[in-house]
C-alpha cells in the first residue's frame, strides 16, 4: 500500500511473467485436449490448429475399440477403490493410537513416514516381487492392492493423526467417565468427527493408486488384469501420426477420475495453505 | 488374561498416563489392538522388503527360482565402480535431479511470489499450477510426447513460426536434446508441490515487518532479501531437499518419455536399476545400485540436517 507508485510501474512486468507461466502451464494441456478431438487429417498440418476445425469423438471410439481400455479402467477402479478403503480402515485406529498414546510406535511411525519418502523403490520392489511371487500373489490384483495399501498408509496415517489430535481429549474423557472403553470411544466419539479427514485420506489413497505405474509394471503381467497406466504405455508403442488421436483420447479419459477427485479434495487439502491467495 | 491388568474397572476414568499400566512398546492392550492391524502389513510389506532389499545388494541374487543366492560382500560394488554404465547413469541422474530441482525452485518461487499478490487471472494460474499434481505421470509423459512430436507436435510448429528453427527437431530422440527436454517435463510436473509449499511460506511472512522495512526506505529487492527470504529459508531448504530426493528416485515420467534413450542419454539410476532387475534378472546388482542411490541421498539428508540444525541453533 505504501509502495503503490512502485507497484503500478512494476505491474506490466508482473502480468507479462504471469502470462508466461500461464502459457507454460496450460499449453501442454490444451494440446492434449486438442489432439484428442482432432480428426486424423488435421493431425500433422503445417499450420496446426489448437481448436480443431472438425472436432470429433472418433478418437475416443477408436481408443475404446483398439485397446482394452474399458477393462483397464474397471481394473484400476477396483484396485484403487479397494486400496483406498483398506488404507483408511487400517489407518483410523492406528492414527488414533499415534495421536493419543505417548508410545515408541508413534515415533517409529513418524520416522517411517519420513524414511519411506527417501528410499529408491528398486530396493523395495525386488523383494516385494519375490515375496508376492512366493505367496502366490504375483500377477494378482490382491497383491497390488496390498502394496498400494502399505505404501499409501504412511501419508494417510500422518494426515489422520493430525485430525485426531485436533479433537479435544475432554470429549473422550467424558466418554471414559461414562464407562466407554478405548474401542467404543473411538467408534462412537472419534470416528464420526474424523469424517472430513477420512474422506481426504481415502481420496489421497485412491488417486495415488490410480496414478501409480512402477509397481503395476513389475507386479502385473496378465493383459486382462492391467491398470490404466500400463494400457496407456502399451498404446505408445506403435506411434504413427494416425494413432496420436486415440492415444490422447485415452490419456484424457485416464485423467478424468483423478481430476474429479482432486477438484473435490483440493479445497480441503490446499485451501488452508492457499487461504489468503484464494480470496481476491 | 486377567481383567485387573488389562482393563480398569468400568466406572473409573481412564488414566491419561499409559506408563502406569502394563504396556508393550508404550501401548496398553486396547492400543495394541488398534495399532497392530496397521503395523503388521507395514512391517511385512515395506519394512521387511526394504531390509531384504538392502541385503540383496550384498548378494549375487539372480532371477530364476532355483538359482542359489550367496552373500558376496562388496563384490557388486567393485563391479559397479568399474561399470561405465553406472557412472554414466549416476552422472545423468545428478544432472537431472539438480537441473529439475533448481529450475523448479526458481520457477515455483517466481510463481508463488506472483500468486501472493493481487493480480487478475491469479485464480486461473493457481488452478493451472495445481493440475499437474492430479495427473498420472504416464499421462504427463504422453502429453509431452505429443508436444515434442517431431511432425505433429506443437512445439516444432511454434518454433518454426517464430523462425527459431528451420526444420523439425527430434526432441526426444536427439542425444544432446533429450535430457534437457525431459528436464523441462520434470519441472512442469513437479511445480505444484513446490509452489504450494513456497506460497504457504510466503503467507507466513509478517506483513508488519515488510511494511516497517518499506517505511525505512527498503526497495522491493531489499525487502525480499532482508525480510521475506530469511523467513522463507527453512521452508526452502526442506522443500528443495525433498524435491532433490524425489527427482533422484524418479522413474515413471522418463520411462514413458524416452525409456532411457536415445543411447542411454536419459537413463536415470532408477531406469538403469529397473532394467538390470527386470530385463536382465540381476537382482543383486540392481539392489546394489539401489544402495548406491541411498548413499547419494544420505549425503543430501545429512547436508539438510546440518543446515537445519544451524538455522535453529
Amino acid at each position: 500500500m505504501i509502495m503503490r507508485g512502485a507497484r503500478t510501474l512494476a505491474t506490466p512486468a508482473k502480468y507479462l511473467a504471469l502470462a508466461a507461466y500461464l502459457v507454460f502451464l496450460a499449453f501442454p494441456l490444451l494440446w492434449l485436449v486438442s489432439t484428442a478431438f482432432k480428426p486424423p487429417q488435421e493431425m500433422a498440418l503445417i499450420e496446426p490448429t489448437i481448436i480443431p476445425e472438425n472436432p470429433t469423438l472418433e478418437n475416443f471410439r477408436l481408443a475404446f475399440d483398439q485397446q482394452p481400455l474399458a477393462r483397464a479402467l474397471l481394473n484400476t477402479l477396483i484396485i484403487a477403490g479397494v486400496s483406498a478403503l483398506v488404507t483408511v480402515l487400517l489407518s483410523i485406529p492406528a492414527a488414533y493410537v499415534m495421536a493419543r498414546y505417548r508410545s515408541v510406535v508413534s515415533r517409529m511411525t513418524t520416522l517411517w513416514v519420513l524414511l519411506s519418502q527417501m528410499f529408491p523403490f528398486i530396493l523395495v520392489i525386488i523383494p516385494l516381487f519375490l515375496l508376492l511371487r512366493d505367496a502366490g500373489l504375483y500377477d494378482t490384483q490382491i497383491g497390488l492392492i496390498i502394496v498400494y495399501v502399505v505404501w499409501s498408509m504412511p501419508f494417510a496415517l500422518w494426515m489422520l493423526r493430525s485430525y485426531v489430535a485436533g479433537i479435544p481429549a475432554e470429549l473422550e474423557e467424558a466418554a471414559a467417565m461414562d464407562g466407554a472403553g478405548r474401542l467404543r470411544t473411538l467408534r462412537d466419539i472419534v470416528a464420526p468427527l474424523l469424517v472430513p479427514g477420512v474422506v481426504a485420506a481415502a481420496l489421497f489413497a485412491f488417486v495415488s493408486a490410480w496414478n501409480e505405474f512402477l509397481f503395476a509394471l513389475v507386479l502385473l503381467r496378465t493383459p486382462e488384469l492391467q491398470t490404466i497406466s500400463l494400457t496407456l504405455v502399451k498404446f505408445i508403442g506403435a506411434e504413427g501420426v494416425a494413432r496420436l488421436g486415440p492415444l490422447a483420447a485415452a490419456a484424457l479419459v485416464a485423467t478424468i477420475p483423478s481430476l474429479v477427485f482432486f477438484a473435490i479434495i483440493q479445497r480441503r487439502l490446499v485451501g488452508g495453505m492457499l487461504g489468503g491467495a484464494v480470496k481476491s | 488374561m486377567s481383567a485387573t491388568v488389562t482393563a480398569p474397572p468400568p466406572t473409573t476414568p481412564r488414566p491419561k498416563q499409559p506408563g502406569r499400566r502394563r504396556t508393550f512398546l508404550g501401548l496398553d492392550r486396547d492400543g495394541l489392538m488398534l495399532a497392530v492391524p496397521a503395523l503388521i502389513p507395514v512391517v511385512l510389506f515395506s519394512l521387511y522388503p526394504l531390509l531384504r532389499g538392502i541385503y540383496l545388494g550384498f548378494t549375487d541374487a539372480q532371477a530364476g527360482r532355483n538359482a542359489a543366492t550367496e552373500f558376496t560382500g562388496f563384490e557388486n560394488y567393485t563391479q559397479l565402480l568399474g561399470d561405465s554404465y553406472f557412472w554414466e547413469s549416476f552422472r545423468i541422474g545428478l544432472i537431472w535431479a539438480f537441473g529439475v530441482t533448481i529450475l523448479q525452485f526458481f520457477a515455483s518461487l517466481g510463481l508463488a511470489l506472483l500468486l501472493n499478490q493481487k493480480l487478475r487471472l491469479r485464480w486461473l494460474a493457481r488452478t493451472l499450477a495445481l493440475v499437474p499434481w492430479a495427473m498420472p505421470p504416464v499421462v504427463v509423459g504422453i502429453m509431452w510426447r505429443l508436444v515434442y512430436h517431431p511432425n505433429a507436435g506443437i512445439l516444432n510448429s511454434v518454433l518454426t513460426d517464430l523462425r527459431i528453427i528451420d526444420s523439425n527437431v527430434e526432441w526426444l530422440s536427439s542425444l544432446s536434446l533429450a535430457l534437457p527436454a525431459v528436464i523441462v517435463v520434470g519441472v512442469w510436473s513437479g511445480m505444484p508441490q513446490t509452489t504450494v509449499v513456497l506460497l504457504a511460506g510466503l503467507q507466513s511472512v509478517s506483513e508488519e515487518l515488510k511494511e516497517a522495512a518499506a517505511m525505512d526506505g527498503a526497495g522491493p529487492w531489499q525487502r525480499f532479501r532482508n525480510v521475506t527470504w530469511p523467513a522463507l529459508r527453512p521452508v526452502v531448504t526442506a522443500m528443495t531437499t525433498l524435491d532433490f530426493i524425489w527427482n533422484f528416485n524418479s522413474f515413471s515420467l522418463v520411462y514413458v518419455l524416452t525409456e532411457g534413450g536415445p543411447g542411454g542419454s536419459t537413463r536415470l539410476p532408477m531406469l538403469f536399476a529397473y532394467e538390470e532387475a527386470f530385463r536382465y534378472g540381476n537382482y543383486g546388482y540392481a539392489a546394489a545400485l539401489g544402495n548406491a542411490m541411498v548413499l547419494v541421498i544420505a549425503v543430501f539428508v545429512v547436508f539438510y540436517l546440518r543446515r537445519r540444525y544451524r538455522e535453529e541453533g
